[in-house]
């Protein structure tokens, strides 16, 4: 860590991989010259522009957003659009994929898994008053406090920081991960929600929710301040009192009617039409 | 036994062992201090107070009780901390059936230690 920002060259050490040409990954080195506000993506920018225009990485919104650009950074998941280089290290920096992905190539992990089981723990909203849903009559009714209840797992962008550094994903390739086991728990605590027994199902699977054993560097790197393995937790006590028949059935949220006696603002627009076919 | 059942169990065993393992320190380790479940008096391990506290059938279940809720909590930690080392599905199965055997192998002895030293101690 640097006290004064200062312009320097630091030495970017990036671990490279072609599946199509290389057996195996390799270290190249690229020194970049470094101004004080530079961001790693910057940096990869630069050596692109100046070194090798083959490096791929993959990024998008440049905000830490989007949650394209995470990478291992010195050793630590993170975006690197959210990373100051200075903020790190005046000398040296050491890049790399995110671990526990496959390699597209390069800074490129292949996220597709995490993407795959965070579908199998079902994480939208399950009711079944399907009706409603499609057409809505008016909204579900949801206090702040409900909504505080949840929120911060809302935040997740999905960018596989947690899941890479998950000790037990590094060791279990079908361990459900952080990522998606925060996201059941975000939708089984939503008081709109009552498909608690189905997600629970999805979780505790063989390689699910009690493979966890909280080491909780899924929570330290998270870019978004999410703690997922506090959600973890959260739902292995849920279960757990399940087990023990002490949790009350929980009722879903009840729709709130729309108010009597009210015109609609005609400056607002009418919601745009279906863009996927109903069931 | 579903995945979840077992954990869940394994969560009761160690929310159980709180109680008998308490139960096990207040009477051997705080013997001198409280004295309780001494009836000869003096230390906790004085063969007269083994035999006093194993003439009572409470006791006698206690300890099984205790033995049995400690061997399926510790084996099933184990299996967990052997379930981290990338094992095979095969090696999966093998390392459970180990330590179920092994298991049952130990409450049998400790629990046939427990009675007969009951009906030993009755006789005494």
């Amino acid at each position: 860590m640097t006290n004064e920002r200062k312009s320097c060259e630091v030495v970017f050490h990036v671990r490279r991989f072609n599946p199509e040409t290389d057996e195996k990954p390799y270290w190249q080195q690229f020194t970049v010259k470094v101004e004080p506000g530079m961001t790693v993506l910057d940096g990869l920018h630069q050596i692109k522009r100046q070194h090798d225009f083959s490096l791929a990485w993959r990024y998008s919104c440049r905000m830490g957003v989007c949650g394209s650009c995470g990478m291992l950074i010195n050793g630590s998941a993170t975006l690197a659009c959210n990373t100051q280089i200075l903020d790190i290290s005046d000398r040296n920096l050491t890049i790399a994929a995110l671990p526990n992905f496959k390699i597209i190539r390069d800074l490129v992990s292949d996220l597709s898994p995490m993407f795959e089981k965070h579908v199998a723990v079902l994480p939208y909203m399950l009711r079944d008053d399907i009706q409603e849903m499609h057409e809505p009559t008016g909204e579900y009714y949801q206090s702040p406090d409900d909504l505080l209840e949840y929120l911060q797992f809302t935040y997740c962008i999905k960018c596989g920081c947690c899941m890479a550094a998950c000790p037990t994903m590094a060791t279990d390739d079908a361990f459900l991960g952080p990522q998606p086991l925060a996201q059941a728990y975000r939708y089984t605590i939503d008081n709109r929600d009552d498909g608690t027994d189905r997600r629970k199902k999805a979780v505790t699977v063989e390689h699910g929710l009690f493979r966890c054993h909280y080491g909780g560097e899924c929570s330290a790197v998270c870019p978004k301040g999410v703690d997922p393995a506090r959600a973890i937790q959260l739902m292995k006590k849920q279960l757990f009192f399940d087990f023990l028949k002490l949790t009350k059935h929980k009722t879903p949220a009840h729709v709130l009617g729309r108010p009597e006696g009210v015109e609609r603002n005609p400056k607002i627009p009418e919601p745009p039409p279906y863009t996927v076919e109903q069931e | 036994m579903r995945k979840s059942t077992a954990w869940n169990l394994h969560m009761l065993a160690g929310l159980c062992l709180v109680i008998l393992l308490g139960i096990h320190m207040i009477t051997t380790h705080l013997d001198l201090i409280l004295g309780w479940f001494n009836p000869a008096g003096g230390e906790a391990i004085n063969w007269r107070n083994v035999v006093g506290r194993g003439m009572h059938l409470s006791w006698m279940l206690f300890y099984i009780c205790f033995l049995g809720i400690a061997l399926y909590h510790g084996l099933y930690g184990l299996r967990s901390i052997l379930f981290e080392l990338t094992l095979t599905r095969g090696a999966e199965k093998v390392v459970t059936a180990v330590l179920v055997t092994f298991g049952i192998a130990l409450f049998i002895m400790g629990a046939a230690a427990a009675v007969v030293f009951q009906s030993q101690a009755m006789g005494a």
